[in-house]
């Protein structure tokens, strides 16, 4: 009886998430004159033909090529500044340390339509309007406070033993940290970017903003294919979630781990 | 192997001392355990030692040479930590070459070493394993292993054997202090175990808040406490202290209450003494010079070999009596028993120190 419940519980939350996807997936491939017919749910046949075109006629590949770049220079800064801030969060004492941690929180409530003029009027002085670096810069800014969370959370996943095993057995602490820590913080890391990655990657505001011609795919659809008829914005949608769905699949395993909460 | 050399150190944590001048000289080869209850200073008292910690006052030497501010890494120490800190991404031949490794060892020799130290800790066919193959002794020889086979000048151990089962442990005890007779590395070993201190150490330091109380071979810690928190430490069941008065008759003095008398072989000075005796030196037989007092057994402890009673001879004072055998004894029942005099520790009420008299 319990079991059935479980069941039914698994079905009904499953149906809830994934019925929409289905239904945008199966409506990305269905040819534009099945489309229009309202007595057809499901197409006679399949066809690749709208996602083809929003890729390769309306510059999708373009904006796909950005959106990675953008989300490369954002995991990058993130990372850079992200990895050493949270391993000083885990691993040493200091004062205002809880302060830093909430400012960062903070950071997320100030919505980013309050600072997107002030920050455009400053990427034009800076000459960042319009660039790929530009948007990276904003998104590395976006991620750097989970980056920061996340990463501070793996490393006290970390024992501190093995750090001090390694100083002991002959390491200085910053090799300790490179051969030991590293090493085994390596797998929730490697989470943790692709995380930043899909967080960069479905951020539109920003992107449509600071950019006018080297948009991201997001702002990119935003502007050509919302304008097109309707199963462009289906095909456009599979685009996004695609990736999305494909990362967070691998990473899945890691995805508790990440924010502290440990499952057993 | 070196003679470490400990001057006055100090270390506190913001208001905390968790050192609070510690002297203490360690001969070379020798097996010293650091002795004493949770929060002692005895676990800092031994990262300070191998560098993970920075001393706030104080010297520390191996030899000649000082150490004090020198990173752990180039100490040429060892460590055995109490969760074994085996790297789990490392196979166990490369967690124990790994120290080697870093020395830059060549590696034909470090095959040998590598060879010499699992054959040493019996764990030749578990080289190839995974950390997380092994079961917690497994784990904890791969961790000896590690410490022993770049031949460090100390080697410390941090109450190594607390997470294994009971059995195990008193087989790694023994082998533990085998190894250290075949290697005879200068060991430091922190436990809060009496009995892993007493069967293991050549000499031990017992420690209470930030100091060390007393350092002595096992049998000077158990026959001459200097303090009553070492006696009371260091023996189970714990040693009966009794509060007495000090009565004179001319030139002779007592020491009584509780209906005891306890000569004295000389005026102590004091209007009360702290009588100490322990449990396994109170008997039921008359000997040759004793004490006797009379009480109702208050509790029974049968443990087959030994007996503990415990017997109510004041409203607030057990005495804690140990019969090396098996004893059919009620509750409620009453009961002679006798102190042999020859084992009485004598101690200040106000200092808390041993008087000898």
């Amino acid at each position: 009886m319990k079991n059935f419940f479980y069941v039914l519980a698994f079905v009904a939350i499953s149906l809830w998430f994934l019925g929409p996807l289905f239904f945008i997936f199966l409506a990305s491939l269905t040819p534009s004159s099945d489309f229009y017919q309202w007595d057809r749910i499901f197409p006679t046949r399949l066809t690749f033909d709208h996602i083809y075109k929003l890729l390769v006629n309306l510059g999708g590949w373009r904006a796909m090529l950005s959106s990675i770049q953008v989300a490369g220079i954002a995991i990058g800064i993130s990372f850079a500044l992200g990895i050493p801030a949270g391993y000083a969060i885990t691993r040493y004492r200091f004062r205002g340390k809880d302060f830093i941690k909430l400012v960062m929180l903070f950071t997320r409530s100030i919505p980013l339509v309050v600072i997107a003029v002030s920050l455009v009027t400053l990427y034009l002085r800076l000459n960042l309007a319009d660039t790929v670096l530009g948007v990276g810069l904003a998104h590395a800014a976006m991620v750097l406070p989970f980056v920061v969370l996340i990463t501070s959370s793996i490393f006290s996943g970390v024992f501190v033993e093995y750090e001090e095993a390694g100083m002991v057995f002959g390491l200085s602490r910053f090799g300790a940290f490179l051969r030991i820590t590293m090493p085994l913080a390596l797998p929730g890391l490697a989470a943790s970017a692709i995380f930043a990655f899909i967080m960069s990657w479905n951020e539109v505001f920003a992107a449509s903003v600071l950019a006018i011609t080297n948009r991201t795919l997001p702002a990119h659809i935003l502007n050509t294919a919302m304008a097109s008829p309707d199963y462009f914005k289906f095909a456009a949608g599979t685009i996004m979630a695609v990736p999305a769905l494909v990362f967070i699949f691998i990473i899945r395993k890691y995805l508790i781990s990440m924010w502290g909460i440990s499952l057993k | 192997m070196a003679r470490v050399t400990i001057e006055n150190v100090k270390k506190y944590f913001g208001n905390v001392k968790a050192l609070d001048g510690v002297d203490l000289t360690i001969e070379e080869g020798s097996f010293v355990v650091l002795l004493g209850p949770s929060g002692c200073g005895k676990t800092t008292l031994m990262r300070c030692i191998s560098g993970l910690e920075k001393l706030t006052e104080g010297k520390i030497y191996f030899d000649d040479r000082d150490v004090s501010n020198v990173p752990p890494k180039d100490r040429n120490v060892a460590m055995v930590f109490q969760s074994y800190a085996v790297w789990p991404h490392m196979k166990v031949r490369d967690n124990i070459a790994y120290p080697l490794k870093l020395k830059k060892v060549p590696k034909n020799e470090i095959e040998e070493r590598v060879k010499w130290v699992s054959e040493l800790l019996h764990i030749s066919e578990l080289l190839e394993r995974f950390p997380a193959q092994l079961s917690g002794g497994q784990r904890q020889r791969v961790a000896v292993a590690r410490a022993i086979v770049h031949q460090p000048k100390v080697l410390l151990m941090d109450e190594p054997l607390s997470n294994l089962d009971a059995l195990l442990r008193v087989k790694m005890r023994s082998e533990l202090k085998k190894l250290h007779e075949r290697v005879k590395v200068t060991t430091i070993y922190v436990t809060h175990d009496q009995t892993e201190a007493m069967t293991m150490g050549d000499k031990i330091a017992v420690m209470n808040a930030g100091k060390i109380v007393q350092f002595g071979t096992p049998e000077e810690i158990y026959k001459k406490p200097k303090t009553i928190f070492v006696a009371g430490f260091v023996g189970s069941p714990q040693m009966n202290f009794l509060r007495m008065k000090v009565v004179s008759f001319g030139t002779q003095f007592h020491a009584e209450s509780f209906g005891l008398r306890i000569p004295l072989k000389a005026d102590p000075g004091l209007e009360h003494v702290i009588v100490g005796i322990r449990p396994e030196h109170i008997h039921l037989q008359r000997t040759e010079r004793c004490a006797s007092v009379t009480g109702t057994v208050y509790f029974a402890e049968k443990l087959m070999s030994e007996t503990v009673i415990h017997l109510s001879i004041d409203v607030e004072k057990n005495l804690v009596i140990k019969v090396p055998h098996d004893l059919s004894v009620r509750e409620g029942e009453k009961m002679q028993v006798y102190l042999d005099l020859n084992q009485i520790h004598l101690f200040d009420p106000d200092t808390q120190e041993r008087i000898e008299l």
